[in-house]
Parts: C-alpha cells; sequence; structure tokens
C-alpha cells in the first residue's frame, strides 16, 4: 500500500506533491474552514480518533461493492445491522448492498472491548463520519472528471448524479488508495430529517440463519480436520493438581491428546462426546490439593467492608446554606451474580508454523491477542483473533479464558484445528463474576421536603479484569510457568467502576460520594453489564423513594423536584405517563407501582421505567406484573433494535434482582449450574413491557445495552416495598426475604 | 453403526450408542440448531422434535432414537422458505443473541401441532423448561402466538409447510 496522503494544514501549506489532491479533498470535507491556523487540530469523533483512516472503516471495490469495518464485536446486540444502516445512510446506497465486517486482528480496526454501551458512540459515531467523509470524496471526484461543481452534483443509489443526468457509479469513482486519508475532524452529516434508513426498524441481518439452523456462531464452526477438547479445571481457585494418571484415558477410544502443564489439563478427542467422556475419566485420575480460601458466604459484606480499601472523595459539594431537619440512612448489597450464558464458552484455534488463529467470542479481539500471545511467548503479530458470535455473554463471561484454552491446546496439535467449548458446571464456576457490592446511604431532608445532603458510600472491587496481558487468563494462571493475575485498578471517571452512577445525578445542595475501592478478590470477578451502575443506581433509586416518602411525596414528583437536566425529566415524564402514573393513586390489593430514573454512567442513555409487581403475602412471592419504560438514547438508529435492548435489560435486571446469588463454600463455588443458580422463567415473565422512546435527531449516539440494568431493579425494589410497606435492600429479593419482611 | 432418521433422510451414525442425540446431531450429522447449553437437561437449548414430542437432545441416548423420527430446526425450513414458526420469529425479530432460540422453536412447534390455538397460559407453561438470558420472552411469546396464527392461515393452503410427524 501507498503511502497515505495525510491531511494536515501544515502540509498543504507546504506544498508536498500532495498539493492539488489535499485541497480538493480539504474542500470537499471540512465544513468549517474559519479555524485559526495556530490552533491544534481537533481530532475526529468516535473511534476515528485512534484509527483515523477513512478505509479502516469503509472499503469501496471496482465494482461498486463497498464493504464497513468495525472493531466491535456483535454479540447479540444487533450493532451489525445498525451500523449497516449508518453506513448506507450517510453513503446514500441500498442498505442490503453493503456488507459490514466485525472484530478481526487482521482486518478490522482496533476498538478494544465492545463494552460499556460504547458501541454506538465509538463505532457508530465513526462509521458515520467516515461514510459522510468517503461520500464527499466520491462527490469531489466526480465534481473534477464531470467539470462541475461540487454543489452541483448528489448522490443516489451508490453513484454520484449530474443536474444533465449523467452517472458515475461510486465503483468508476473509486481510485486505489483514494480512502487511504485521515478523516477530518468535521464531517458534512445528512440533515436527519432526511434519513431513509437510519431511523427505520429494519429487520436484523443475523436472525434468518439463527432461526433456521444456519451456521451462526462459534459453537457451530467445523473445520477441517478439527478435533474437540475438553478442559478438566481444579475443583476450586488455586488447587494444586499433585497426581494424574493418564494411562486409562489415552486408551479411550477417539482421545487424540492429553494436554497438561502444570495445572492446566485437557483432553483432545476426535469427536465431541469422546472428549467429554475422555474429560469425565481423566477428572477422576486428576489428584488435587484443595486450600479453603473463601470467606464464609453468610459474613460476606462484614468481611468485604474489612477489606483494606483505598478511599477517594470522588464527589463533593457543600452548601451550608440547606440545613438538614430530619436524616435516615441505609445499607444496600449485592451479592456475587453470574453472566450465566446460555451457551457455555467456546473458542476454535489453530496452530500453524508458528502463527495461531483463534476464532472466538470473546469482546475484545485486539486484548486478547495480546494476552495469548504473551502466553505463548510469541510475538502478537503472529496471533489473528477473529471474533465469531456465541451465546450472549452481557460482559467479561468465559469468552476469553476458553479462547486461551483453545489456543494452549492447539500449540500441542500444530496443524489441527481444536473446538473447546466448555461444561455448563465450569461455566458456571469459573466464570469471573459480577462483584458483590455494599452501599451505605444516609441523607437529610429540609424543612421543605427537599434533600438538603447527601452522603453515598460504595464498597467494591474492580469491575474489569479483562485481559490485556495474558495473567488475566485461566490457561495462562494455571501453566507450570503461570503467569500472574495483573494488579486491579479501579476504572477511572467519569465512566467508572465500583463507583460507575455512584455520584447522583440529582441536584442536592450538599453531597459527599465516597469510593472504597477493595482490592482483594476472594472470588473471580470482572466486568459484568452495567458494572456498578446496577447496584448504585438500586441503592440510589431505592434511597430516592425512602426519601419521598418521609417527605411524604409522590416518588416521581420528589424526581422531578431534583432534576434540572430537561432530557433527564423528559424520560421521567414519558415513563409516568405510559404508565399511568397518578399522584394519588392505590394500586389493588397486594401490588404495588414503582419508579426509577439514571443516565447510565452520568453521560449516556437516560431512561426511566415505572413497574407494577404483586406479591403473594402467604408465600412471599413477588412477579413483576407490567413496566412500562421511557428511553432516550439520542439519534436512534433502529426503534426495534433499541426496543429489544431495553426489553432484554428489564427482563435480565428483573432475574438478577430478584432471584440471583452466586453461592459457595470454604473452598469454592456451590452454584455450578441452573438449579444451583437459578434465573427467571417464563412462569414470571411479566404480563408486558412497553417501551417508549424518545428520539433526538442529529445528537450523538448514546448507547442502549446497560441503561435499562439499574433503573429497572429500583423500580421493582420500589413496588415491592409500596406492595408490602416493607423496604428491602439485600439483592436479590428473593421470594423468603418478602416473606420474612412481610412476617416481621 | 445405527441409522438414525433426521429431517425425513436415514443416516447411518457410527458413534457410543450411549451418545446423547445432541452430539449425533452436531457431530455426526453436521446440524446446528440443537444447541449444547447445560447437559443436563435444565435449559432447553438442546430441544429436537421426537415422533411429534419435544425431546432434550442432550440428555438422550441415541439407542433410544431406533425406528423414531428425529426433526431438528432445520427440518422445518431454509431461509428462503421458512415454515410459519420460522417467518413468526423473524417478524417478530424474537431474538437478541439467539442461543436457546433454536430449542424454543421446537418445543413451541410441537405445542403448536398438537393444539393449535393455544393460550397465553399454555404457551407460557409448555415454554417453562427453557431459559432466555437475553430477556427475549416477550418476544418469543409474540412469535409463538403469530405462528399460531400463521400455521392456522398455512393449513388452508395445499402448499402448507411446517407441519411434521
Amino acid at each position: 500500500m501507498n503511502a497515505p496522503v495525510i491531511l494536515d494544514r501544515r502540509r498543504v501549506l507546504a506544498g508536498s506533491g500532495a498539493l492539488i489532491v489535499s485541497f480538493s479533498i480539504t474542500g470537499a470535507l471540512a465544513q468549517q474552514q474559519d479555524a485559526p491556523a495556530a490552533a491544534p487540530p481537533p481530532s475526529p469523533p468516535g473511534s476515528l480518533k485512534t484509527s483515523p483512516y477513512l478505509d479502516s472503516w469503509i472499503r469501496i471495490d471496482g465494482n461498486g461493492g463497498i464493504t464497513v469495518f468495525t472493531g466491535k464485536a456483535e454479540i447479540g446486540q444487533g450493532f451489525k445491522t445498525a451500523f449497516q444502516q449508518i453506513a448506507a445512510e450517510e453513503l446514500d446506497v441500498p442498505f442490503a448492498s453493503l456488507k459490514v465486517v466485525t472484530a478481526d486482528t487482521k482486518l478490522t480496526a482496533n476498538e478494544g472491548y465492545t463494552s460499556g454501551s460504547n458501541s454506538a458512540k465509538d463505532s457508530g459515531t465513526a462509521i458515520q463520519n467516515a461514510a459522510a467523509q468517503v461520500r464527499a470524496l466520491l462527490i469531489a471526484e466526480a465534481a473534477t472528471r464531470l467539470d462541475l461543481p461540487v454543489e452541483n452534483l448528489r448522490t443516489e443509489n451508490g453513484a454520484v448524479v449530474a443536474p444533465d443526468g449523467r452517472r458515475l457509479s461510486y465503483g468508476e469513482l473509486v481510485a486505489a488508495d483514494m480512502l487511504h486519508v485521515q478523516a477530518q475532524p468535521k464531517s458534512k452529516l445528512k440533515d436527519p430529517a432526511t434519513f431513509k434508513v437510519m431511523g427505520q426498524s429494519i429487520p436484523r441481518v443475523d436472525i434468518p440463519a439463527k432461526v433456521t439452523g444456519g451456521a451462526a456462531y462459534v459453537q457451530d464452526m467445523r473445520l477441517p480436520g478439527m478435533v474437540h477438547a475438553r478442559i478438566v479445571r481444579p475443583p476450586s481457585y488455586g488447587a494444586q493438581l499433585t497426581e494424574c494418571d493418564t494411562s486409562a484415558v489415552e486408551k479411550l477410544p477417539g482421545v487424540v491428546k492429553i494436554v497438561r502443564d502444570g495445572n492446566f489439563l485437557a483432553v483432545v478427542a476426535e469427536k465431541e462426546f469422546q472428549a467429554i467422556k475422555a474429560m469425565n475419566v481423566l477428572a477422576t485420575a486428576a489428584k488435587w490439593k484443595v486450600a479453603a480460601s473463601l470467606p464464609k458466604q453468610d459474613d460476606l459484606f462484614k468481611v468485604l467492608t474489612a477489606l483494606p480499601s483505598q478511599d477517594t472523595t470522588i464527589f463533593e459539594r457543600s452548601n451550608p446554606a440547606a440545613a438538614g431537619q430530619k436524616t435516615i440512612e441505609a445499607t444496600y448489597t449485592r451479592p456475587y451474580q453470574a453472566h450465566g450464558s446460555i451457551g457455555p464458552s467456546c473458542a476454535v484455534a489453530q496452530w500453524i508454523d508458528g502463527a495461531m488463529t483463534v476464532w472466538t467470542h470473546t469482546q475484545g479481539v485486539y486484548p486478547d491477542r495480546q494476552g495469548i500471545a504473551e502466553m505463548l511467548r510469541v510475538p502478537p503479530a503472529s496471533v489473528r483473533l477473529i471474533h465469531v458470535e456465541g451465546s450472549g455473554c452481557y460482559g467479561h463471561n468465559g469468552a476469553d479464558d476458553a479462547a486461551a484454552d483453545a489456543a494452549l491446546i492447539a500449540r500441542a496439535l500444530p496443524g489441527r484445528p481444536v473446538r473447546v467449548q466448555w461444561m455448563r458446571e465450569q461455566e458456571h464456576a469459573w466464570e469471573p463474576f459480577g462483584p458483590a457490592m455494599v452501599t451505605k446511604l444516609k441523607a437529610s431532608l429540609d424543612s421543605n421536603g427537599k434533600i438538603a445532603d447527601w452522603h453515598f458510600d460504595v464498597w467494591s472491587n474492580t469491575h474489569s479484569m479483562r485481559p490485556g496481558g495474558a495473567g488475566s487468563m485461566l490457561a495462562a494462571q494455571h501453566m507450570a510457568q503461570p503467569f500472574a493475575l495483573p494488579a486491579p485498578k479501579p476504572l477511572p471517571l467519569p465512566e467508572g467502576g465500583g463507583d460507575r452512577n455512584a455520584i447522583p445525578f440529582y441536584n442536592f445542595p450538599s453531597a459527599r460520594v465516597v469510593h472504597h475501592f477493595i482490592p482483594a478478590m476472594p472470588l473471580r470477578i470482572s466486568a459484568m453489564r452495567a458494572l456498578g451502575a446496577y447496584h448504585n443506581v438500586f441503592s440510589i433509586e431505592s434511597f430516592m423513594d425512602e426519601l419521598a416518602a418521609l417527605a411524604g411525596a409522590d416518588p416521581v414528583e420528589f424526581r422531578l423536584k431534583h432534576l434540572d437536566d430537561s432530557r433527564g425529566r423528559d424520560v421521567i415524564e414519558k415513563a409516568a405517563q405510559g404508565f399511568g402514573w397518578k399522584t394519588s393513586q392505590k394500586p389493588p390489593e397486594n401490588r404495588g407501582y414503582g419508579f426509577a430514573f439514571a443516565r447510565y454512567k452520568n453521560l449516556a442513555a437516560y431512561c426511566a421505567v415505572a413497574s407494577e409487581v404483586e406479591v403473594n403475602r402467604e408465600t412471599g412471592r413477588p412477579r413483576l406484573v407490567r413496566a412500562v419504560a421511557a428511553v432516550d438514547s439520542g439519534q436512534v438508529i433502529n426503534p426495534d433494535g433499541l426496543t429489544n435492548q431495553i426489553e432484554g435489560a428489564i427482563v435480565q435486571s428483573m432475574s438478577w434482582t430478584l432471584y440471583e446469588s452466586v453461592t459457595f463454600d470454604d473452598t469454592g463455588i456451590t452454584s455450578v449450574d441452573w438449579q444451583t443458580y437459578p434465573i427467571l422463567r417464563f412462569n414470571s415473565v411479566p404480563e408486558s413491557i412497553q417501551v417508549h422512546i424518545i428520539n433526538r435527531p442529529g445528537q450523538p449516539f448514546l448507547g442502549s445495552g446497560e441503561t435499562g440494568q439499574g433503573p429497572a431493579a429500583a423500580s421493582i425494589a420500589n413496588a415491592i416495598a409500596n406492595a408490602t410497606g416493607k423496604r428491602l435492600r439485600n439483592l436479590p429479593l428473593t421470594r423468603k426475604r418478602i416473606k420474612d419482611a412481610i412476617d416481621a | 453403526m445405527m441409522t438414525l432418521k433426521v429431517n425425513g433422510r436415514e443416516h447411518q451414525v457410527d458413534a457410543d450408542p450411549d451418545t446423547p442425540l445432541l452430539y449425533v446431531l452436531r457431530d455426526d450429522i453436521k446440524l446446528n440448531a440443537a444447541k449444547f447449553g447445560c447437559g443436563l437437561g435444565q435449559c432447553g437449548a438442546c430441544t429436537v422434535i421426537v415422533d411429534g414430542k419435544a425431546v432434550l437432545s442432550c440428555v438422550t441416548p441415541m439407542i433410544l432414537l431406533e425406528g423414531k423420527q428425529v426433526t431438528t430446526l432445520e427440518g422445518l425450513g431454509t431461509i428462503a422458505e421458512p415454515a410459519p414458526i420460522q417467518r413468526a420469529f423473524m417478524e417478530e425479530q424474537a431474538a437478541q443473541c439467539g442461543y436457546c432460540i433454536a430449542g424454543m422453536m421446537m418445543r413451541a412447534q410441537a405445542l403448536l401441532q398438537r393444539n393449535s390455538k393455544p393460550t397465553d397460559e399454555q404457551i407460557r407453561a409448555e415454554l417453562e423448561p427453557h431459559l432466555c438470558r437475553c430477556g427475549t420472552h416477550m418476544r418469543i411469546l409474540r412469535a409463538v402466538r403469530r405462528a399460531a396464527r400463521l400455521m392456522d392461515t398455512a393449513e388452508a393452503s395445499p402448499a402448507a409447510k411446517g407441519s411434521i410427524q
């Protein structure tokens, strides 16, 4: 590939060889030319900041075939379809004429992890701007060829069209390396009022294969000569393999190889069920030294808050004029909770001539490549990771570990593709859980029933132990020459980790928020959908209801009284209106109404959820009857896709909130399947969920994957309190806890 | 060597008789739809239809299937010619990650074959063995109701697809 044409002002002014091209391109792309020459150039938006070349995002071949590249991973959110819509819109081509390639270390930009509801903001914004700038370049090229001013040209259906009807297709116009230019800081984006593809509920491109038995997942891969591997994991964290007589396993039908490296133990067979049978025999043969290292589950929160912590005051505002009259305080807890993917983690790896290829459902192909390269002690360039969809992960589940497992085993079988899938109990016991958390809140009301001061303390581990280095991956930790687990770090604000959404979005005259970061991690933990925001929003929004009750105020009015942000207010009002919320409402017997609101990370999508819950007073069993949500996620790309995300968030959060808790004894995890870690089933599915979308045409994409988790949890908790008159502060709000509260 | 009838075709399968049907379908017959979820009969991701009944293929040894008709999602229709239940799931966009969906669809298909107008309670009760982690339940329920309507219409047409033995 030729040297890139870099469109900076200095080079243009210096009169380099690219002068004419640069002038015409700059003219075509730049919206504003009036920036002072001395100012540093602003960076382009989204992930164009880190991957500025347009052809990192969009390529057009001579036949007019267009491919869009994203470094993010489709994990069931449907963004592959959304990104195709964005590109089709800004390029002015039919939706179906595009192809989208997702995360692959050989083909796509390095966009880090697919996490934090950032895909639309990072990658969607990059694609939108890259597409707009590509379109401008094509128009400029057509203007030169047709000898017409740019203003006289328009685009339509993959071609630039002149007023006299002459058409030049994108394929004709594009020349080698024409798109290998750096993005300009600003793009001429389309007027949202003219959108034809964006804002439409275009059906998802991945669903047809998924409902007809097409190969849709990494689990469905079948490469020529592929063998199947299963891991024998230690019985508990830190267990040491003392003895393993493999002779019986070696004789089993189909067994190809046993791979042992320190505490890493795996078996490979020609067929999948042969591998499972061999795994079971190997597990019996393996003798482990097990240490009792886990805290008592009943003492968990005492243990956690007694661990050494690094305390940071992350927010402080003081207004001595605001005088508190009535003060309340409360402690809320969240147990460890599991991602609980329905499909256990899986990967396929192949080692050929010193080069490793891994097909994986990781959320971060580049960071995983780094980890796997380090583990194998090879340069990252000789490792390629290709994202292939897996079962929904909702954060850092076993995906990255399975990728490392497959790579380590494949290296022992040069040439042969190795498919590894975890067993159910391995996924449940070894996935990194969503961390347990404790929050302590204290607040006072002034004489007008408004919050005068607010104190919020949160204790938490980090919320990301995702790979970068090998030490985050189980296989590398278990090798004879192990890689040490990297030191955990709190995730920086404004997004935060344990302190995500810990700072109130409401206006309180005085407020203080302290993050107690706990480095020691008794259980393996990492990122789970919404990170600390799930528990922090649950705590804040439950406590808001406790304060509203103290003030004798309606919960919705009480929230509005403390909120200036107009988009936040709109979302609250929309959800309340959609639900039929009335200040003097009285729910039917044994039912309660609840409300909650948050702006995810205090900087992303706004979401409010109103809910109706029925509680069986005899058994304590809670049932979400209906939920009504309102969401403002900025410019909407695909309304049905957004609705699907919010519906899913409410249902999943309901399951976390009512049922879920990882259990353990002093040596290991005891919630190892769906019987010991129950989640919601169809008999608990609500009668209806309504999602109201507030579209904000032309506003930045705010993402949507995680915004519903916290509000849904608190809304349900508030409805239970409304139904029973009892406030439950320890997650999950189980039937037994509700029953005990009623009986107390 | 055992003969297994899957989606109307006979397959000679060389696997241990205790091999669960799931692995025969995926590994020997190279079908994708039935999924490994738990291997314990707790999640429903592996569900297929055997002689008209929904069966958890991860806990059903191959030996028990001699002479029986096995149907997987692949046997219902294709992207080009989807069966009513497949059309319904597409039209309702009833998936997020979709890993659990094939199993759900097979149990719903078995239900609709014996009861063409199930109530909402009957659909929920039928799908009780199935887990979905993405929270797509509302859409799944809508899709099954839509499939019932589509199958009703399809039965009136001689070219009707989607009803299997």
